[in-house]
This record gives C-alpha cells, sequence and structure tokens, in this order.
C-alpha cells in the first residue's frame, strides 16, 4: 500500500521521460522545472538524516563505476549510501576489466547483475547516455567528459536555494565557460529558474554560442569587476593548466580570475560565493572566513541531494 | 520560366524505371550521389543535371538526378532530406511515376551523420552507432554528448 502510495507521487510528480525511462539521471535536459524543484524539496526532507542517517536501502547495492578517477564525487555517493543502510562496490580506473579495455557496454552489463543502480563516470561524452539504453538498472551520470555532471547541478540548485534563493536570482558564472562541464549544466537549469546570468570568462574560455544562446537573461564579460556588485552568488570554477598551451599566458589569466577577499568591498551583503570543488587558487583562502564562502557547505549539500536522488531512482521513498 | 523549366527536364532523357530525385538543392547533387554510394565506378546509369532554372526554389536554381533501375528505400530518402529538404522523389514504372514523394525529416536520424565531437561515445570502440535528435531543419543535436551541428551537413555523412 505504501509503495503504491509513493508510485502514485511519483507520477504526479515527474515528467514522462522519468517515468518510461527507468528513471536514469543523465543530463539536466531530462528534467523539467518541476521535477528539479521535487528533487530539492525531497533533498529537503532527507537533510536531517543527512548526518544521521536512515535504514531505507537496506540490502540494495550502489556500483561506482569510474572509469575516470574522481575522489570527491565518489566518496560523496558513497557516504549518501551508506547512510542511507545501503552499500557500495567500487570499480576505478586502476582496476584490471578497465585496464584490460573492457568496453562499458560489457562492464555495464555484467555489473548491473551485482547492483541495483550504477554511478557512471567516464572521459567520453555521452558515456553516460550510451549506458542508460543498454542497463536495467538505473544508471546515474557523475560525469561524462566536458559533457554533464547533473548531480552536481542539482547540489547546485539546492545549496543556491537553501543558502541564497532561486527566484529572481542574479548569479556570475566565473572560469572556465568553455570546457567546464559544471558550468554547461548549471546554466542550463538556472535558465529553467528564470536566473539572470553573467558569464565571466576570459578570451577563447567563454561558454560556446550554443549554449549562449538558449539562455533568457544573460550578460558575457570577461572582467569580473563589472559583476562581482550585482550579484547574488559568485559561481567560481577552475581554469585549467592543460587549456593553455602556453604557461605564463595561464598563469596571467588564472591570476587576473582569482577572489580575493578585498575584491568584496562592495559586493552584495548575502553574496555567496560557491566552487565545485576541488580549488587550486582560483579562491583565495582569506575569503575562507567571510561569511560570503559556502563551498564547503556546497559540498556537504551533496550528502542529502544523492542520498535524494538514490532514493527515488531505486523506488524506496522516504 | 515554364517553358525554361521544360528544356530542364528535357536535358536529359525518361528514364524507364528508376528514380528521379528533383528539386535538390542547387549545388547538392553530387553530395545525393555521395549518400547514394553513386561514386566513379558506378555500373548504373546515372543523369545530373546541375543549376537548371526552378521557379520553386529561393535561388531560381535546382538540381536533379535520375537513377535508372533503383528505387531508393527510406533510409537512403532520409539522408537525402538533411542535404535537401525541398527535394521531390519520384519512383518511375515503365515510365510513368508511380510514387511522388517530398522528402521528410525524420525526428531521429541513426547510422547516417558522424558526431563531429571526436570525444563522443558514438566515436569509440563501443558498440553504439550515432544517433541525432533533428531540432529543426540543418540543426541536429547529438543524443549522446549533445553537440550541434547546424551547418554543412554534407560533411559529417558517413
Amino acid at each position: 500500500m505504501l509503495l503504491r502510495a509513493q508510485k502514485t507521487i511519483k507520477a504526479s510528480a515527474f515528467n514522462t521521460y522519468w517515468m518510461l525511462e527507468k528513471q536514469h539521471i543523465v543530463s539536466m535536459r531530462d528534467f523539467t522545472r518541476e521535477d528539479v524543484t521535487f528533487i530539492l524539496d525531497y533533498a529537503e526532507r532527507m537533510f536531517p538524516f543527512a548526518r544521521t542517517g536512515i535504514e531505507l536501502l537496506q540490502h540494495k547495492i550502489l556500483a561506482l563505476l569510474f572509469f575516470e578517477p574522481s575522489t570527491r564525487t565518489q566518496l560523496s555517493f558513497d557516504s549518501a549510501m551508506k547512510r542511507l543502510g545501503g552499500s557500495t562496490l567500487s570499480l576505478s580506473s586502476e582496476d584490471s576489466s578497465i585496464l584490460k579495455g573492457e568496453t562499458i557496454t560489457d562492464t555495464v552489463k555484467v555489473v548491473e547483475g551485482y547492483a541495483d543502480a550504477i554511478v557512471l563516470r567516464h572521459s567520453r561524452e555521452g558515456a553516460a547516455r550510451m549506458a542508460s539504453e543498454i542497463s536495467n538498472v538505473p544508471i546515474i551520470n557523475a560525469g561524462d567528459g566536458a559533457g554533464h555532471h547533473p548531480t552536481q547541478t542539482l547540489l547546485d540548485l539546492y545549496t543556491i536555494r537553501r543558502e541564497s534563493h532561486l527566484e529572481n536570482l542574479d548569479i556570475a558564472l566565473l572560469g572556465d565557460l568553455k570546457y567546464g562541464r559544471t558550468a554547461h549544466s548549471l546554466a542550463y537549469a538556472l535558465n529553467m529558474f528564470d536566473a539572470n546570468i553573467a558569464l565571466v570568462a576570459p578570451d577563447g574560455l567563454q561558454m560556446p554560442s550554443h549554449i549562449v544562446d538558449t539562455l533568457d537573461s544573460v550578460t558575457v564579460t570577461d572582467n569580473i569587476d563589472d559583476v562581482i556588485h550585482e550579484v547574488d552568488v559568485l559561481y567560481v570554477t577552475r581554469i585549467q593548466k592543460e587549456r593553455f598551451p602556453d604557461p605564463n599566458e595561464y598563469l596571467r589569466v588564472a591570476k587576473s580570475y582569482r577572489i580575493y577577499r578585498s575584491m568584496l568591498q562592495g559586493a552584495r551583503d548575502d553574496l555567496i560565493i560557491l566552487h565545485p570543488l576541488p580549488r587550486v587558487d582560483e579562491i583565495a583562502t582569506d575569503v575562507d572566513q567571510t561569511k560570503h564562502a559556502k563551498y564547503f557547505q556546497q559540498a556537504f549539500y551533496g550528502i542529502p541531494v544523492r542520498m535524494a536522488l538514490l532514493s527515488i531512482v531505486m523506488d524506496k521513498l522516504l | 520560366m515554364m517553358h525554361n523549366e521544360r528544356k530542364a527536364e528535357l536535358r536529359v532523357r525518361s528514364i524507364k524505371n528508376g528514380t528521379v530525385i528533383d528539386h535538390i538543392t542547387a549545388g547538392n547533387a553530387l553530395n545525393v550521389l555521395k549518400i547514394l554510394g553513386i561514386a566513379g565506378g558506378t555500373k548504373a546509369i546515372v543523369s545530373v543535371v546541375m543549376n537548371v532554372p526552378s521557379k520553386r526554389s529561393a535561388s531560381g536554381r535546382k538540381d536533379i538526378v535520375k537513377i535508372e533501375d533503383r528505387e531508393l528505400i527510406p533510409e537512403e530518402v532520409d539522408k537525402i532530406a538533411l542535404i535537401a529538404p525541398q527535394a521531390t522523389i519520384n519512383i518511375i514504372r515503365d515510365y510513368e511515376v508511380a510514387q511522388k514523394n517530398p522528402v521528410v525529416w525524420p525526428d531521429v536520424i541513426s547510422y547516417i551523420v558522424k558526431c563531429p565531437n571526436l570525444n563522443c561515445i558514438s566515436n569509440s570502440n563501443e558498440p553504439v552507432f550515432s544517433k541525432f535528435k533533428v531540432l529543426d531543419s540543418f540543426v541536429l543535436r547529438c543524443v549522446y554528448c549533445e553537440s550541434i551541428i547546424d551547418k554543412d551537413i554534407a560533411a559529417y555523412l558517413i
């Protein structure tokens, strides 16, 4: 009876893609604004259990397939699953089947027999979508090359809603907006909530035009000073050294996009600063002590959000 | 103009059996042949007419391809739609037009176009074929990596 009630909630809450497609989490494109709102609300209900835990997924097993190294995301999923009373299996890029060159297809077909859902990270764009087409258990995309990282986007939105607000939001995305997958997914999702988005990136690392063109309220600039005093949220991403052929050019650009405490004078009182982490030196450590710094809370919020998602895809709602 | 078009039709003789692809966007006849796998070594009787006057085309010009003794299958018609959306496919049997179909853009196309993103999973050793969602005329989005092709589709034909 309880299960039927749960299914009724889900049927009304999710769009048809989710109902028909075995509830994979691949790309923000698959979600409507209503889906996202439902997930964020549900994560809020999960929040009290992010420290204490709740026995919701006993005997359930989550497989963590990381074809590309990741510490943070893997730990976060591992923690979320264990907080729900479930257990995890891990396969990393160092493991023998991956080193021997086994395809993702074969790995997924084997592992779906061992687990109730699969978290997948791979260096190729589209890997998770392909896996979702062949898997009989839900696939959760934990990053596909320069493509999507939807659970990061959902935890970013959760953080923004909890620490600031999602309605009438003014936000600046700063850093490598060309290759940074978190920025692409986040911009797409923020647009669903009618945010005013400023894209701040150096020449050559600006967001691709096919994404910018889909945003309804957008400003593009290469100067953070143009926008830092006019936003509720400053979302900082890493500028990767390997994108620059000339190391000196990298140093020059990276320095001009670094956030210091002194730059925050004149910013909105309730400005929050976020970063998907790991940070190298995009945000000076003296910012950490300000009330604006929310990036460590943001990392923690990954737990209730991923607990919510795992509970939804494994069909055991709170 | 009508007179000119009639003259264009007469540049090559009528065929007994086969396919006439008319109203091809001017300049794309050779791409149509490429799609159909018709290259220099073909034994088929093929007639190509390029840049003849057309009152239906915005540019006032069109190409025509006639292939004898071959009726196009739906997959081939889908491919032609990608580069010649105004084209008309006439299936000819015993000198008569047995079927006359405008090409139609499909919602999804598979196998036909290669993803321009070399790092896309559809360009890997995985057992998966390219697949694109057709967003609008001349705009395709890769189902896997979401890359967009919005110009020069002919360059990505497999």
